[in-house]
């Protein structure tokens, strides 16, 4: 039976929502018990928004100065103390994970299974492959599986646990390679989260500036929408990183998501595809965003923004 | 200092991938193939450092078939001194090409791997993280900007939270990602340059690699697909569509 740790996503504070869907996608392995690891310098608050989630068995919480802004080369050492308990040690295929596991994956002498959409059995998994243009299943050879979990491809599971809580020590040498030195954010904190927002309001290279940004932003704060971009966007410096939506951006699931100005690149599109309804907004008849929006309107965004804004009113 | 830089022979990213009827895979005969973009981005990165003085030698590394040698030869091409290509038929999944480039580091000791953060077929985004587990080193990885100063160096990573900045010692490894820079593009004369430039080929036995355990890919499908949708005429339209569907 499979024994599952799922490392927690979170910024010292709040526990990341992509970790409730790496819980879900976790229900899918029949396991016999299922343990949230936290790693924190103070993690009190984090570990009871993990027990929180429904299905946790238990909730390690593993406090440490050094866990302070972890780095993976802090982490996965602590990890890896950890893994001969478990069948399965699973990251959300954020940033976050994409940088940790590999590394515990390596010293574990495992491969890493990247991403993972489905769950056909406890070894054997979907996922994308060519910016989601092919999926493959694989199997996982003998030993710990390690991999990330694709959250688009799975809900948060619900929050009516109540885990216990267990303080942990782990004595391991940590390395001083890597030193944490700051993090600039763009300040949309009061903006819904683009990974979790039900509505994303998007905008490509034909938005055309940093200034012109401001009717996609306007549009999206009268629908509560999260702000998403291209890659041309953010290359062209609209809008910062964080905003880039593909398959080397996130990967989104919104119900709706609306595009303006935006060819439908198949980098672009890979992030898209899991979103409930595409609406494109283009003055080209023929860009192949078309190809895969449910609802289509060929205009200037200029001109078909205010009238949308009116008729929301 | 060396740099050593990854190179993946893949499918160009403005094709269109077709996967094959039988599920074996996806058809990549006749299709054309390019330098892993994240790949040129972190060779572009090398050359800059080389010509910023910091570093004096670029090397760079592809694992693949016998047509991997065009990449190399864009490498070079593009500013490289000179090239390792590890030969290979078999499908070599990430633990293993951390294992190989690891051998490879042992050799020539430098004191920047520089890896493209996926390659863009297999969509993996693990090998620089692997390699820099089993060399025991840093990692940086999603960088899009990097200051070198000595014995260490500023890395900038972009990260779904905005952009991190971490202070790492060398030697050490470092992914691209897209904003780090713009590749250069290559001339003629500097093709023809490249054409005199070594490349030491190896195999994998005669490095000493054991393949890791590999993952088995047990059949390759097309996505679901989306149900082709309608152009609406106007706004009022589109807003009658979104609001039976209970989105606005
Ligand atoms: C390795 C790699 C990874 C990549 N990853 C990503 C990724 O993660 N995300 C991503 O988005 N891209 C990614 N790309 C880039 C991708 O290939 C495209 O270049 C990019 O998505 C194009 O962005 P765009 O649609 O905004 O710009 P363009 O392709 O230039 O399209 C602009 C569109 O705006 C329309 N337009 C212009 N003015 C107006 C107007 N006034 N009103 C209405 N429409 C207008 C035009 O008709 C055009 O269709 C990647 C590329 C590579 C090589």
């Amino acid at each position: 039976m499979a024994k599952v740790l799922i490392i927690a996503e979170h910024d010292g504070k709040k526990l990341n929502g992509s970790t409730a869907r790496v819980m879900t996608c976790a229900q899918g392995l029949s396991a016999e018990s299922v343990e949230i690891a936290v790693f924190a310098a103070e993690g009190a608050a984090v570990a009871e928004q993990a027990a929180a989630i429904s299905g946790v068995t238990k909730v390690l919480l593993i406090e440490n100065p050094a866990n302070e802004h972890a780095t993976a080369a802090i982490l996965a050492p602590q990890i890896e103390a950890l893994a001969s308990e478990y069948s399965h040690v699973l990251a959300p295929s954020t940033t976050f994970g994409k940088d940790l596991t590999p590394r515990i994956a390596a010293h574990l002498a495992v491969p890493q299974i990247s991403d993972i959409m489905r769950v056909e059995s406890p070894r054997i998994f979907d996922r994308p492959i060519y910016a989601g243009n092919a999926v493959i299943t694989v199997e996982a050879p003998e030993g710990i599986v390690v991999g990330t979990v694709r959250t688009a491809s799975f809900s948060e599971a619900e929050k009516t646990g109540s885990a216990t809580i267990e303080k942990r020590e782990i004595n391991v040498e940590l390395p001083s390679h890597t030193r944490f030195v700051k993090l600039e954010t763009s300040g949309s904190a009061d903006r819904p989260d683009l990974q979790a927002a039900a509505k994303v309001v998007s905008g490509g290279r034909g938005v055309g500036s940093t200034e012109n940004f401001k009717v996609i932003y306007d549009l999206a704060d009268k629908l509560g929408a999260a702000v998403g971009a291209s890659r041309a966007a953010v290359d062209a410096g609209f809008i910062p990183n964080d905003h880039q939506v593909g398959q080397t951006g996130k990967i989104i699931a919104p119900e709706l998501y609306m595009s303006f100005g935006i060819s439908g690149a198949i980098q672009h599109l890979a992030g898209i595809k899991d979103a409930g309804t595409i609406v494109a907004i283009n003055k080209d008849p023929d860009a192949p965003i078309f190809e895969i929006a449910d609802f289509g309107l060929v205009g200037d965004l200029f001109e078909i923004i205010p009238e949308l804004e009116k008729a929301l009113a | 200092m060396k740099i050593l830089v990854g190179v993946k022979r893949v499918v160009d990213f403005n094709v269109r991938i077709q996967v094959k009827a039988d599920g074996s895979g996806v058809a990549t005969e006749g299709v054309k193939m390019s330098m892993n973009p994240f790949d040129e981005i972190a060779v572009e990165e090398a050359l800059r450092l080389k010509e910023a003085g910091k570093a004096e030698e670029v090397i760079a590394i592809t694992i693949g078939p016998k047509a991997s040698q065009e990449q190399l030869r864009t490498a070079l091409a593009m500013g490289a001194d000179r090239a390792i290509h590890v030969e290979t038929d078999e499908d070599v999944q990430p633990l293993t090409a951390a294992r190989i480039l690891k051998a490879i580091t042992d050799k020539e000791e430098p004191k920047i791997v520089m890896l493209g953060k996926q390659a863009i077929d297999d969509d993996n985004n693990q090998t620089a993280q692997m390699l820099a587990a089993l060399a025991n080193w840093p990692q940086a990885t999603f960088a899009s900007k990097i200051d070198v100063d000595g014995d260490s160096a500023n890395v900038t990573r972009e990260i779904d939270a905005g952009l991190e900045t971490l202070s790492i010692d060398l030697p050490a490894v470092i992914s691209t990602d897209l904003r780090l820079n713009e590749p250069r593009y290559v001339k003629l004369p500097d093709i023809m340059k490249a054409k005199r430039k070594p490349i030491e080929t190896f195999t994998i036995a005669e490095l000493g690699i054991e393949p890791a355990a590999a993952v088995k890919v047990l059949k390759t499908s097309a996505p679901a697909a989306r149900q082709a949708g309608i152009k609406v005429a106007s706004v009022d339209e589109l807003v009658a569509a979104l609001k039976e569907k209970g989105l606005i």
